[in-house]
């Protein structure tokens, strides 16, 4: 596999009036061609930051303060995103990576039609006259899963229903043929149904176009399915990264275990009480230099408090930021078991 | 094992107006809520699930009378809810309240958490004073929260805190019966599971009846007994929450169950969902028939033609009635 994207201890603060928000505090992971990852975290843990971190999209009064940004493309050329310009940075975004953001209602602008949103990029990027981009539009229409794509092409997008909308914005984002697409709470505001539509669309997508993926998601039971590898997020920092069946199976990190043991089970006969985490994530006003979840976690002892843990393999494809990940680890294997039993 | 219906609703119907032209004249109706009839038994949880835009919020709202019901009726604890003056209303509404969805919301800003949580209990004239103090204090116990936080504000609270305020106050009049619409939704993971948990835990202390409002269905087979499934302001399906999601009769549950991501891949992997075509179509018009039929992979002429009648399946003698809308349910048995 060749690597396409790597970043390496990205920080990313914001300087409101409160003081510094400490949002994405050193993270690091990479991508092969093709891949798909999924960056998990809750509402605050960074996630979305740490993206539009990479494309320089992040707003006022935040700021990257540090780290790398790699990605493996013609445009790149082998530099740092960070130390891009703007018009650099725009010949990627849109070009060779595309992103969709979560909510439908607001992304597409709502006086223009879909059909000319869509050929913006196609005319902006790939140089394609009007009537070849029309043509690609109307595949990419029809790539998505719109029914009549030349009838629709002129529609505006109060006229499409949400999963549409969430369609053509992903058709947008395809449209350049990117080597990567950033994909943020795609369906977190789409029913169950319409849900299942788009993630058999963007797997479809996959396996055919050869793109890679980054999907944030704070959905555990979404990702099971759909991405190859995954990162877990607390707080600003990646706690945990595994394969995605080592994740659900050997999970690392207490906060993983939380949220996993925090989740009904749509097939569960027994009716098992949930455990919540206890308590909230803390306040990233402050620098915190010991573990970020030490209190609200289990397994916390005295070390926890003293010093932070860094991601350290615990298997191979599996690192955990934790100092009692191997407590973790077999503690869950015997929950396993006895529901075995 | 008799149960008593504390709620009786037959044929409910919600109707909203749509107007038109000069003279504002009614030029049709969205039909939210279209002849729904169930029971919601003493001490039960029923979830209400379906997805935006089938009428389940417009259910709950229109069962607390919130909404005027176009037709129809509502027997609460032999009382018809629809026929009621207001000053009838206002005596019954202590004993049936609501906890909303958007804890951001629904929260008054200006007004202290003792404020808001006391209020009703001068609305209803039940206590002032000292009186009424010592009962906020207690009911923010029964939350878990400190009864020192009662001199706050909303905002200095997080989305879990404010959502126990919210119960906690739906709570102060001690009604029999709450409407708990998509409570969880909008908080993390991490901490619906704390919400659930203590409205599980007041359900059993306080001997609540809930009607459980949600589009998540893992997370309404977890708290609910029975499970009722909406599908363009109809009931299509409405069963013991086992049944219902181990044996679906109606093929709009079979999809909407099968569409759940499982959080385990393995699991995941051989997890076959039903695709369902395009999207629900309008409520201000429905199609003929079965309202599903255009996106039901069974539908047939009769689907087309004529509209299912809600029935009671032939169960197992010890469950309890499995209710479904559809010509075809026989041959899912």
């Amino acid at each position: 596999m060749t690597r396409l994207l790597e970043i390496n201890n990205l920080v990313t603060r914001f300087y409101t009036p409160d003081g510094v928000v400490h949002a994405v505090n050193g993270i690091s992971y990479s991508l092969d061609k093709g891949e798909s990852l999924a960056l998990v975290g809750e509402s605050g843990s960074g996630k979305t930051v740490s993206a539009l971190s990479l494309l320089g999209l992040v707003p006022p009064p935040g700021v990257v303060e540090s780290g790398e940004v790699w990605l493996n493309s013609p445009q790149a050329n082998g530099r740092n995103l960070l130390e891009m310009s703007e018009a650099e940075l725009r010949q990627i975004r849109g070009k060779e990576i595309g992103m969709v953001f979560q909510d439908p209602m607001t992304a597409l602008n709502p006086v223009r039609s879909v059909g000319s949103q869509l050929m913006e990029g196609l005319k902006l990027h790939l140089g394609l006259n009007g009537r070849s981009a029309h043509s690609r539009a109307l595949e990419l229409l029809e790539l998505v899963g719109i029914p009549d794509p030349h009838k629709r092409l002129h529609d505006y997008p109060h006229q499409f229903s949400g999963g549409q909308r969430q369609r053509i914005i992903i058709a947008i984002a395809l449209s350049c043929n990117p080597l990567l697409l950033i994909a943020d709470e795609p369906t977190t505001a789409l029913d169950v149904t319409i849900q299942a539509q788009i993630i058999n669309l963007v797997k479809r997508l996959k396996a055919d176009l050869g793109m890679a993926i980054l999907w944030i998601t704070h959905d555990l039971g979404v990702v099971a399915g759909l991405v190859d590898k995954v990162a877990v997020m607390y707080a600003g920092h990646i706690v945990e990264t595994a394969d995605v069946r080592n994740l659900y199976a050997q999970t690392g990190h207490p906060y993983t275990l939380g949220l996993l043991e925090s989740l009904p089970l749509v097939d569960a006969r027994e009716r098992k009480r949930l455990v919540p985490i206890p308590g909230r994530p803390p306040n990233l006003l402050k620098e915190i230099t010991h573990c970020p979840f030490a209190e609200r976690c289990r397994y916390a002892v005295e070390r926890c408090w003293q010093e932070r843990p860094l991601l350290q393999p615990i298997s191979p494809h599996h690192t955990a930021a934790c100092w009692r990940s191997d407590d973790v680890h077999s503690g869950l294997r015997l929950t396993e078991n006895s529901l075995a039993k | 094992m008799t149960k008593q219906p504390l709620l009786r609703i037959t044929n409910l119907k919600k109707h909203f107006p749509i107007r038109s032209g000069v003279l504002r004249r009614q030029v049709g109706a969205v039909q939210a809520v279209d002849g729904l009839t169930f029971d919601i038994y003493q001490g039960e949880t029923l979830g209400l699930v379906g997805e935006s835009g089938c009428g389940k919020s417009t259910t709950g709202r229109t069962l607390l009378r919130l909404l005027e019901p176009t037709a129809g009726s509502i027997l609460f604890k032999g009382d018809d809810l629809s026929k009621m003056s207001k000053g009838g209303l206002r005596k019954i509404r202590r004993d049936m309240q609501m906890i909303f969805q958007d804890p951001y919301a629904s929260l008054n800003p200006r007004m202290t958490v003792g404020e808001i949580v006391g209020e009703p209990l001068g609305i209803h004239n039940i206590s002032r004073g000292v009186e009424r103090e010592q009962r906020v204090d207690e009911l923010l116990n029964m939350v878990g929260m400190n009864s020192y936080f009662a001199g706050r504000y909303p905002h200095e609270f997080s989305g879990g805190q404010r959502q126990r305020i919210g119960i906690a106050r739906a709570l102060a009049t001690n009604p029999s019966f709450l409407v708990a619409d998509e409570p969880v939704s909008a908080l993390d993971v991490s901490i619906q599971a704390q919400v659930v948990n203590l409205l599980d835990d007041l359900k059993q202390e306080l001997g609540l009846t809930y009607l459980f409002i949600a589009h998540d269905l893992s997370m309404v087979r977890y708290i609910s007994d029975r499970v009722a499934v909406m599908y363009l302001g109809r009931m299509v399906e409405l069963a013991d929450r086992d049944t219902l999601f181990e044996r679906p009769l109606h093929p709009y549950t079979q999809a909407l169950l099968s569409a759940i991501p499982i959080p385990d891949p393995v699991r995941e992997a051989q997890r076959q969902p039903i695709e369902l075509k395009g999207e629900p179509p309008s409520p201000a018009n429905p199609p003929s028939g079965c309202r599903f039929h255009p996106r039901c992979a069974y539908a047939t002429q009769l689907c087309k033609d004529e509209d299912p009648v809600w029935r009671e399946m032939g169960g197992k003698a010890s469950a309890s009635p499995h209710w479904v809308a559809c010509h075809h349910a026989e041959r899912f048995q």
